[in-house]
């Protein structure tokens, strides 16, 4: 008979299994039709390996100046929401004042607005009041509505984490604002900058549904495929998943390589330095007496 | 409010104070503020041709509201589109609860990395590819269709699109993950001694989840289940790729609006659908016994 912690143990790795199924099952099926010689997308009947889908897709004339959009507005987006999270996560964190509250709600409010609402209020307030019709920049300032408020809470993370006697030395010693930010709060939060502008590409390079309502008649990538998918479905678009699919998992696995090598850097560092300190009791002083006799 | 300025000059200095101001202005004002209320004033007109905007018939009037009532198929959508939204929700929180709490509170660390990045990996595959996944699975001679048939279940190819369940369906999947990232991060500040005291006296599995591990997430339950059900209502991806014309989604009136350049009745039903959103979070609030400042831990 088995123990109940072994029917547990069993059941939960099969419930893990299972999801992990769930969630990556699809992707692999879309992934092998790509492959398949039939113009419709399906695995069976199986007519034979192809790679035309990716010719297909490579002389597809509209995709390129998609891309090319989604690239321009990510770019933009980026120099937008990063430098705006980080005026947002400033003021909340180092100010303190009777509507933080309040300002911390409607600044975060675009995160649980739906997409397609800002798309919609973006194209209608720059037509309004600065006869702009949606195209790319509608686009950039709807995306970095809610892009920023992402960035925000990042780079909020870090700073609470900061110790503020940094800057007091800083102050004491006689550094102006600008310099003490510079040399000091703007390295502490470079992880924290680079990751939210990572962060803000990949949010702008993959939205949808507000790019869908603020853009007018442009096209980034995922209009581009929402299009495709909706108008004539060709297994080209199972091309395009397969290089998505492929691009992602290289980066995570890159990822993971590149934080396993830099703790394992780490703890190798810390070892030289920090290690012997506290762990030897009978390590010696520079002058050769062995340390604990100094407290003894 | 002088006090905030003075404090503001005093921790940031003029250049550093100037910027926060000035970006956060532009962010509050101009992309936050202003746009949501140039919507409500455009849901509040009626459509009109142009020369006769800023004429006498260019007054605030509730009609574009009105639609949805008198329009017995808007309505009916309206409120399918809530209680699917519901079912959504639902789904995606029993799925995610024991992955999340098996994540944050059983696997050991080597493991749980490889479990994340197994998460993280499809959560940047863009949405509509994934949903382009179900669209293959479902079709009439798609994956689900092919082996019944192979297996003799049924004859002819069945339609799965028709109803909503392919919709419903295609989000459960791809919104799973903005519940399960909330409920982890929630359950992983849990001391695991709390559990294994309460497993020492005696506590039911049931009882150790329903008196400490819930009570403790509550929060970031609330955050998987308002981030999931504003998704899902305001998805429009998910209706367009696995929809049929018999189960048409409330964006997709919105979207339809303004393709028909009738600005002012989008402009109402989107007011709506936000206002449903901020509903769903003041609801999740209530029911969780939670103050708005908890969301944000």
């Amino acid at each position: 008979m088995m123990s109940s912690r072994t029917v547990r143990r069993f059941t939960s790795a099969a419930y893990i299994t299972l999801f992990f199924t769930y969630l990556f099952l699809p992707l692999l099926f879309m992934g092998i039709v790509a492959f398949n010689r039939s113009s419709i997308p399906q695995v069976t009947p199986w007519e034979g390996f192809t790679l035309k889908w990716f010719r297909h897709l490579y002389a597809d004339d509209q995709l390129w100046p998609a891309l090319q959009n989604s690239f321009v507005v990510g770019g933009a987006v980026v120099a937008i929401a990063v430098p705006i999270g980080l005026a947002g996560a400033l003021f909340l964190t180092r100010l303190h004042f009777r509507a933080r509250d309040v300002c911390y709600a409607l600044l975060v409010s675009p995160i649980l607005t739906p997409g397609i609402i800002l798309g919609i209020s973006t194209f209608l307030f720059w037509d309004r009041w600065f006869h702009v019709s949606g195209g790319l920049w509608t686009a950039v300032i709807g995306q970095a509505t809610f892009i920023s408020a992402y960035c925000m809470l990042l780079i909020m993370a870090r700073l609470q984490r900061f110790d503020r006697t940094q800057e007091e030395a800083a102050f004491d010693l006689g550094g102006t604002h600008l310099q003490v930010f510079l040399k000091i709060t703007l390295p502490f939060l470079r992880p924290a900058l680079v990751s939210s502008a990572v962060l803000a590409f990949m949010q702008s390079f993959e939205n949808y549904n507000t790019t869908l309502f603020a853009i007018g008649f442009q096209q980034t990538l995922p209009i581009y495929i929402g299009t495709k998918l909706r108008v004539f479905i060709s297994p080209a678009m199972n091309a395009l998943a397969v290089i998505f699919i492929t691009l992602t998992v290289a980066g995570a696995v890159l990822y993971e390589y590149c934080r396993v090598r830099e703790g394992r850097l780490k703890f190798m560092r810390s070892k030289k330095t920090d290690a012997p300190r506290h762990s030897d009791p009978h390590r010696r002083l520079p002058s050769g007496r062995p340390a604990a006799r100094r407290h003894a | 409010m002088v006090r905030l300025w003075r404090e503001g000059l005093r921790a940031f200095g003029p250049i550093g104070w100037a910027y926060v101001v000035a970006a956060l202005g532009v962010w509050l004002l101009f992309m936050i503020l202003v746009p949501q209320l140039i919507m409500i004033d455009f849901s509040l007109r009626p459509l009109l041709p142009l020369r006769e905007l800023g004429g006498p018939k260019d007054v605030w009037t509730l009609k574009n509201y009105g639609q949805l009532l008198a329009n017995g198929l808007h309505r009916t959508i309206f409120l399918k589109t809530i209680w699917s939204s519901i079912v959504v929700t639902l789904a995606a929180l029993v799925i995610c609860y024991p992955i999340s709490f098996h994540l944050a509170k059983v696997a050991r660390a080597a493991p749980r990395r490889w479990l994340m990045i197994g998460l993280i990996i499809p959560y940047w595959i863009n949405e509509l590819l994934r949903l382009f996944a179900w669209q293959l699975i479902l079709a009439d001679r798609g994956l689900f269709n092919h082996l019944l048939m192979q297996l003799g279940v049924i004859a002819e190819p069945v339609n799965f699109r028709a109803g909503n369940g392919a919709v419903i369906l295609g989000m459960a999947y791809a919104y799973v993950l903005f519940m399960i990232f909330p409920l982890y991060n929630a359950m992983e500040s849990l001391d695991r001694h709390q559990l294994e005291a309460a497993r020492d006296l005696g506590a039911s599995r049931a009882r150790i989840h329903r008196d400490i591990v819930i009570p403790h997430a509550k929060p970031g339950i609330a955050v998987g289940c308002i981030m999931t059900f504003m998704l899902a209502a305001g998805s429009i991806a998910a209706p367009q790729l696995l929809g049929s014309p018999s189960s048409f989604w409330f964006t997709e009136i919105i979207y339809t609006n303004f393709e028909t350049a009738n600005w002012n009745q989008g402009a109402a039903y989107a007011t709506v659908l936000a206002g449903l959103c901020l509903a769903f979070v003041f609801l999740m609030l209530k029911v969780f016994r939670l103050r708005l400042e908890e969301l944000a831990q």
